[in-house]
């Protein structure tokens, strides 16, 4: 037993930062994740496990990209036709990146967005994934104490991204479904307001497009009207474009930078584009982040900062070359936005026909599915109930909206893009069946006396009314923690 | 409301000292044995260049260790999806392994306890994200390498306090020297949190003796302050006395015998040195502390290493055999160059700070000042870049208490250009010696002609100095030093 006073003694050894919450991973969004961990779904050795529905990965398009590697032997370092580049490959730091490299993210980025707008790859920053890029941005454009307006629900890396080692604040922008979520000026305005009356520095606006957790995108309008606002006001907009080339339905994506190109009087040094391969392309792990500011000192300073966090020269090399064939990237792009469509086609229609309504979304790895009605009140303790419930009797792990710190209870956010169809077949089937026998039994001593039995493991406490206010879970350090994952 | 942060619009990143500004007459101008045989030859870069044919071999016939080969691709898939911040289990085994190879198998190493950071840029400012809050401060001896001032400081707002060693008693760290350090932030009310040290040295290229070492140690267990032991030159020493790490001092006989808090002790690693893979950005956090490593492991998102990166070294370091051969081979071509730059030297009178380890000799040119000051440190190197044309660091940018010592790397050319710099060298030495002799000052006024515009700032780096054109974000400097992340 470790005494109190030598614990604060452990305590005062380390820094603030170390100390506090603000890694965010005391969040309940993480305490399912032990349930997957200990129980993980596999389909013939483990058929009964925990499904993980809770981790926004695209796994469809990956024979896509296997057979482009294997055709093109000479974009990697390591093999028999591409090793004589390996020592200039190896010894290049130069925190600009492979001129090469920065070119094919331009480029891609503009195919991505139709071609209707150019990059230029010298604003082209590398960071320690999209992680990286919004913690660089927010040193860059905020100082302690001060605060970025982020409309509800959102990402819950944010808190840690955006604040932990800042200090920075974030404030919500509260959406709700009355309206689809969507983020309107007369909230922003309100937010902004509020904000000031409570004397708190506003630096900027941060938005998700698409969104994460909704997945929908902001329509022009939106964007024009979040473009004038933020100028209005003279703070950053930064845009998370993360999710970009996910888009697989009608309406077709609008970047902000679309916006930028054509807006007369927008002040440019206030627009930053953040982008990743993590979601795309489905490499979260080669932690390609990229901090795209049409501000010449954001630029330059965010790149003296990507020396904390430059993108391996190994994988800037093998990307540089897969994302310069164009015509390889042409047909991902449009492969990909159909499997993603009719994956989330088949769960969306799925659900609907036992009753379960889901955000209708274009875009993004997961769905926004509507659980309110099976919630025995509408709070977030019910909707904690609920989720315990999915994740220990029906056995997946799907993320509680409160997690998302969205402002009304029963909303989930259940991811597709990260399993094969057998899986997404066993998935839906037990999603059905849950809700089929929820309808059935109607019985709230069954449910209660289910509550009960099995969560007493899992002891999840959140407090949704203060953003940075995320009570303390027991400490754990589960290996397959989402935010272990970034 | 101003636009940006302080942290943005202060000068703290460090790029603006003169450190760099030599840069541009390498960029201008660089050394090509056939394309440009007259240019300037680039001896500001610790990198080590002199092992590559051993690595590609191995690259050769380990082809499964790619996920890009036809023999590896299965693995391709799970390894580009995998961002657990716990790294690849083989990733951290092989690291802790190479770790324990490097330190003679004196060692154990807990894989559980290596954390990935952005490079040893990263592991450095995660550290100081750890362990000390703004307004904090972490002794370290001078001289140091440049980049400390923006790694452990620029973001974090630590301050950073030097210990001055003196060319008297070749540089070495007393602990006299720390305890004056240590009471006077005592008595100017700032908080020392630690003291870092850089084992073997950037740029002196000596190692830390075993009783020093101990010595250090007992001092900041006392005070209860951190220890950071940067070892990224570990594998660097090439000749005697062996490397001694912190990690042999932390057994477990010292901690019960001597009251060692091992909670106070962490060490920083990287493959960029003794590799040579800078571009990979393998930074690694060790820390003996649980609190740390759990710290630093969540602070890693913001700097992990590609998995297709750890995936390659993972393979690459669990091989034993090749890592042995590696370590001797690479040992001794390190010691073979050293040998014949600072022979080189010596036969016309240019002494080097005895020295068994880095990729670097500290070299005494004194006795070619003009003037024993800062002033004539700066006019000696601009001539030595601009006439004699090798890019070297002046110790003023490392922080170094004394004038007239520069910092000269060798290993990041090949023979060839080694014998041509000597040779420049000799015909400067003899040029200069016959100036004396001839009582004629000829002022060397070519390097008037570049757009070399120098000022130093003595010693203190947050000044804002007036040095060149911070380039825009549009035009790249390629080979600045700071441009590499870490150099």
């Amino acid at each position: 037993m470790v005494s109190i006073s030598s614990n604060n003694q452990k305590q005062q050894l380390l820094s603030k930062i170390a100390t506090n919450d603000g890694h965010g991973e005391n969040s309940a969004y993480f305490d399912g994740w032990k349930a997957y961990a200990n129980d993980p779904f596999h389909q013939t050795e483990n058929p009964n496990g925990v499904i993980q529905m809770g981790l926004a990965e695209n796994q469809l398009c990956f024979d896509l990209i296997q057979e482009w590697v294997v055709n093109n032997p000479k974009a990697s370092i390591c093999t028999a036709e591409g090793a004589e580049d390996f020592k200039d490959i190896a010894i290049f730091q130069d925190y600009h990146g492979l001129p090469k490299f920065r070119q094919a993210v331009a480029r891609f980025m503009e195919k991505v967005r139709g071609d209707r707008v150019t990059f230029d790859p010298d604003r082209i920053v590398m960071s320690g994934g999209a992680t990286g890029a919004h913690e660089t941005l927010a040193f860059c454009l905020a100082d302690l104490g001060d605060a970025f307006l982020v409309p509800t629900p959102y990402y819950p890396g944010f808190d840690r991204d955006l604040r932990w080692r800042t200090g920075v604040q974030l404030f919500p922008v509260v959406c709700d479904s009355s309206n689809d979520f969507k983020v309107t000026i007369k909230a922003l305005e309100a937010a902004y307001e509020k904000a000031q009356e409570s004397n708190i520095k506003i630096k900027g606006l941060l938005i998700n497009n698409p969104s994460n957790p909704l997945g929908t995108i902001l329509d022009k309008d939106t964007l024009r009207d979040i473009v004038s606002f933020i100028n209005s006001k003279n703070i950053h907009l930064v845009c998370d474009e993360i999710y970009a080339a996910t888009v697989f339905d009608q309406p077709k994506f609008i970047s902000v930078s679309e916006i930028v190109e054509e807006m007369i009087g927008c002040n440019q040094d206030l627009i930053h584009i953040v982008y990743s391969l993590s979601k795309d392309l489905g490499f979260p792990g080669f932690r390609v982040g990229i901090v795209y500011s049409y501000n010449d000192t954001v630029v330059n300073i965010a790149r003296k900062m990507s020396s904390f966090g430059l993108v391996s020269t190994q994988t800037q090399h093998l990307l540089a070359s897969m994302l310069s064939d164009e015509i390889f990237i042409e047909k991902f792009i449009a492969e990909s936005s159909e499997r993603l469509g009719k994956r989330q086609g088949m769960f969306t229609k799925g659900l609907a026909q036992v009753g379960i309504s889901t955000l209708k979304s274009n875009a993004g790895l997961f769905f926004w599915m509507d659980l309110s009605r099976l919630l025995k009140e509408p709070t977030f303790e019910a909707e904690l109930e609920l989720w315990r419930i999915i994740i220990n009797e029906v056995k997946l792990n799907v993320s509680p909206g409160c997690s998302f710190h969205c402002s009304e209870p029963g909303w989930f956010r259940v991811c597709f893009a990260n399993m094969d169809d057998e899986t997404m077949r066993t998935a839906l089937r037990r999603i059905k069946n849950f809700v089929l026998q929820t309808k059935g039994h109607n019985n709230k001593a069954t449910i209660n006396k289910q509550c009960s039995r099995k969560f007493s493991k899992l002891q999840i406490s959140l407090s949704f009314r203060r953003m940075d206010d995320f009570m303390n879970s027991p400490a754990h350090s589960p290996m397959s923690s989402p935010l272990v994952r970034t | 409301m101003a636009l940006l942060s302080k942290l943005a619009t202060n000068e703290q990143h460090g790029e603006n000292s003169p450190y760099f500004d030599g840069w541009k007459a390498y960029d201008n101008d660089p050394f090509h044995l056939v394309n440009n045989p007259n240019g300037v030859i680039q001896m500001g870069l610790a990198e080590n260049q002199l092992s590559f044919d051993l690595i590609e071999e191995w690259i050769k016939r380990n082809p499964k260790a790619s996920i890009c080969t036809t023999e590896g691709m299965e693995s391709f898939r799970t390894i580009a999806n995998f961002q657990d911040y716990h790294g690849l289990p083989e990733f951290r085994s092989a690291i802790a392994k190479f770790m324990e190879k490097t330190r003679g198998s004196r060692v154990k190493f807990d894989p559980e306890r290596v954390v990935m950071a952005g490079g040893a840029t990263g592991a450095n400012e995660t550290l100081m994200f750890c362990l000390a809050d703004p307004g904090d401060a972490f002794l370290v001896p001078s001289p140091y390498y440049p980049g400390f001032n923006r790694d452990l400081r620029w973001r974090t707002g630590v301050q950073l306090l030097p210990i001055s060693c003196k060319s008297s008693n070749s540089f070495k760290i007393t602990i006299e020297a720390l305890k004056e350090a240590y009471e006077n932030a005592q008595q100017a009310n700032v908080k020392v949190k630690g003291l870092i040290l850089t084992n073997p040295s950037n740029p002196l290229g000596t190692t830390l003796d075993r009783d020093t070492l101990k010595n250090l140690l007992t001092f900041t267990n006392e005070h209860n302050i951190h220890l950071v032991c940067d070892e990224i030159y570990a594998t660097t020493v090439f000749d005697a006395p062996q490397f001694v790490s912190i990690a042999e001092i932390i057994t477990n006989d010292e901690v019960t015998n001597r009251c060692i808090n091992k909670d106070l002790v962490h060490i920083v690693y990287s493959l960029s040195k003794d590799m040579g893979f800078p571009g990979f950005r393998v930074g690694i956090v060790y820390s003996f502390n649980d609190d740390v490593v759990n710290c630093a492991r969540k602070m890693s998102s913001f700097g992990l290493v590609s998995t297709q990166t750890q995936h390659i070294i993972a393979a690459m370091l669990s091989d034993d055999e090749f890592v042995e051969e590696f370590l001797i081979e690479s040992a001794k071509r390190l010691r073979k160059r050293h040998e014949k730059f600072t022979g080189g030297l010596e036969e016309v009178g240019i002494k080097c700070l005895k020295s068994n380890a880095g990729l670097f000799c500290w070299m005494d040119l004194r006795p070619l000042l003009k003037e024993p000051t800062h002033d004539g440190e700066v006019t000696l190197w601009k001539l030595i870049i601009n006439d004699v044309k090798l890019n070297v660091s002046p110790g003023s940018s490392f922080n170094c208490p004394e004038t007239g010592w520069f910092r000269v790397c060798f290993a990041n050319i090949d023979d060839q250009t080694v014998d041509i710099a000597l040779v420049r060298i000799r015909m400067f030495v003899d040029g200069n010696n016959d100036v004396k002799e001839n009582g004629v000052a000829k002022e060397k006024q070519h390097w008037k002609r570049s757009n070399l515009r120098l000022s130093f700032s003595n010693g203190k780096y947050d000044e804002n100095v007036m040095s060149l054109n911070m380039m825009s974000p549009n035009s790249p400097i390629p080979h600045s030093p700071l441009v590499r992340a870490r150099n």
